[in-house]
């Protein structure tokens, strides 16, 4: 049974349609990456999965349950920027999911439990890299360790679904190639089911087993937003291991699309 | 090379800011020797001498009709009602700052109403409050009260809004209720931003008490610098008014003191 079912939905400001008829299925353990033009709706898309905006039409379920209009558990999510709490330590920072599950009220953990909670903490921090600077506060990490963070701070709490919204936009290429191999290993290893918003086509076909592109699929040249955009393309990638894709060249994109990005 | 760009060397800053201030001491030095020589008694420009007899009488000397030392009196009684004021006005602004800040229903009610109140100027309610409260100790913590908090819980309202939406979306999906939200994320994140808005708020907050001692009162720095003022005693009011100075610098200081001990990560915010 698929995860997320989206059926015709569509999304319009006042004046303006950004998303129209969208409908698709996303199954358990599916990375899918969506790339398109920025503007062309696909962060509106992510939003709304997350639950910070609704669809003007139609409907999105999760496990066929209808969505709430708020962000909950069962969505993870990681920002471009500003993900983690510049207050809590690196540690903290991972561990504070697992706190306010523990405790409703105090929200903090204590004895045993905290004990438990900082093993836990600390094995997730291990397995990205960020054990040496647990002590340290999020400012004093460079982007690439605070994606990093950002990442085991959501995944510490085992979420349905993990959103990632151009995690990697503002890194440096260096660093962008260690968390694309970061991401297809948790991918990989824990069977995380992944959507993730890009503008940089390549990274979509090289992470995604599933790339779909935004683009309007009508346009009225004297007033570009009367129609929104919907899927252009739904590629499924087939892979061998460890997450290779078996076709990486981006030749693969339809010629006119390469100039979108 | 431009102005702009000219910096001072490290090290000259303290020679630099000491110059305006030694400048104004030797102005007030010349013209007070020449009123004074013109006429001994003068009680307009008092030497330097005179002054460090009248702090001599009003620190280091019990005062002969009631035996206090006048000036550590009227600095604990005017410190009391300072500290308590402000301390009552943070936690207000804090708590109504904060809801305004995070729950959309709250702000909806109480958000228009604290613009409103913002704009009465205290000074012009102080009779309401004398009335109200009577002359004593508690008409002056709500007039400091009443002078600050408004503009503390504004300040508060629109810190909390400036925190990252990211943050608030990335609290929920972390499954925090609205409760842990504000305990876990809103408030240590205000909390040093409560500190400077407070350091902020603590001009006017002098002003508002010694305003109120002014008009009506028994002790306290104003009180004096306003009794003393029948007798033409500037070698009192002048270094009453460089006490209460230090004392705000002093307060000033261990604030930002607090907030770099306390708050390590603020710093690298701002």
């Amino acid at each position: 049974m698929s995860l997320i079912n989206v059926h015709s939905v569509w999304k319009s400001y006042e004046d303006k349609t950004v998303l129209e008829d969208l409908n698709f299925n996303i199954s358990e353990g599916e990375f899918v990456t969506i790339v398109g033009a920025s503007g062309c709706g696909k962060t509106t898309f992510l939003r709304m999965i997350l639950g910070e905006e609704s669809p003007s039409r139609g409907s999105i379920e999760i496990d066929g349950t209808p969505l709430v209009a708020e962000p909950g558990r069962d969505r993870g999510v990681v920002f471009q920027r500003y993900s983690v709490f510049p207050h809590l330590t690196v540690l903290q920072n991972v561990m504070l999911g697992l706190e306010l599950a523990h405790s409703r009220l105090l929200c903090r953990s204590f004895g045993r439990k905290r004990k438990d909670h900082i093993r836990q903490s600390r094995e997730m921090l291990d397995r990205v890299g960020l054990l040496s600077v647990a002590d340290q506060y999020p400012d004093a990490l460079s982007g690439g360790m605070q994606q990093r963070l950002a990442l085991s701070q959501t995944l510490i709490i085992a979420p349905r679904i993990v959103l990632l919204d151009e995690p990697f936009g503002a890194l440096d290429p260096g660093i962008r190639s260690d968390m694309h191999k970061l991401v297809s290993e948790l991918h990989q290893d824990l069977g995380l089911t992944i959507v993730m918003v890009t503008h940089d086509i390549s990274e979509g076909f090289l992470l995604g087993t599933r790339v779909m592109v935004f683009d309007k699929l009508r346009l009225d040249p004297h007033e570009p937003d009367l129609y929104g955009a919907g899927i252009t393309y739904d590629i499924p990638l087939t892979r061998g291991a460890r997450g290779v894709p078996a076709s990486p060249s981006t030749a693969s994109v339809p010629q006119h699309m390469e100039g979108n990005t | 090379m431009r102005v702009i760009n000219r910096q001072p060397r490290q090290g000259i800053s303290t020679i630099t800011a000491a110059i305006p201030l030694v400048l104004l001491m030797i102005v007030y030095m010349i013209f007070s020797e020449a009123r004074l020589a013109e006429n001994p008694d003068d009680k307009l420009l008092p030497g330097v001498g005179t002054m460090v007899d009248a702090v001599q009488r009003m620190a280091f000397e019990p005062n002969k009709r009631t035996g206090d030392y006048l000036l550590w009196a009227d600095t604990q009684a005017s410190l009391s009602r300072l500290g308590i004021g402000m301390s009552i006005s943070a936690l207000i602004g804090l708590c109504i700052g904060v809801l305004n800040g995070v729950i959309p229903w709250f702000s909806a009610f109480w958000s228009p109403s604290v613009r409103i109140i913002s704009m009465i100027p205290p000074m012009a309610i102080l009779p309401i409050l004398f009335i109200l409260f009577g002359l004593g100790e508690l008409s002056k913590y709500v007039l400091i009260i009443v002078g600050t908090a408004p503009f503390i819980m504004r300040d508060m309202e629109q810190r909390v809004r400036e925190l990252p939406r990211e943050q608030i979306i990335k609290a929920q999906t972390l499954d925090a209720t609205s409760w842990q939200l504000i305990v876990r994320v809103v408030l240590p994140q205000v909390m040093p931003r409560l500190l400077d808005s407070v350091r902020l708020s603590l001009g006017s907050a002098w002003l508002f008490l010694i305003a109120a001692e002014a008009i009506a009162s028994t002790e306290g720095l104003g009180y004096r610098i306003f009794l003393v003022r029948r007798y033409l005693s500037m070698d009192v009011i002048l270094p009453y008014v460089i006490w209460i100075t230090l004392l705000a610098l002093i307060i000033d200081f261990s604030l930002r003191r607090v907030n770099a001990v306390c708050f390590p990560w603020f710093g690298a915010n701002r």
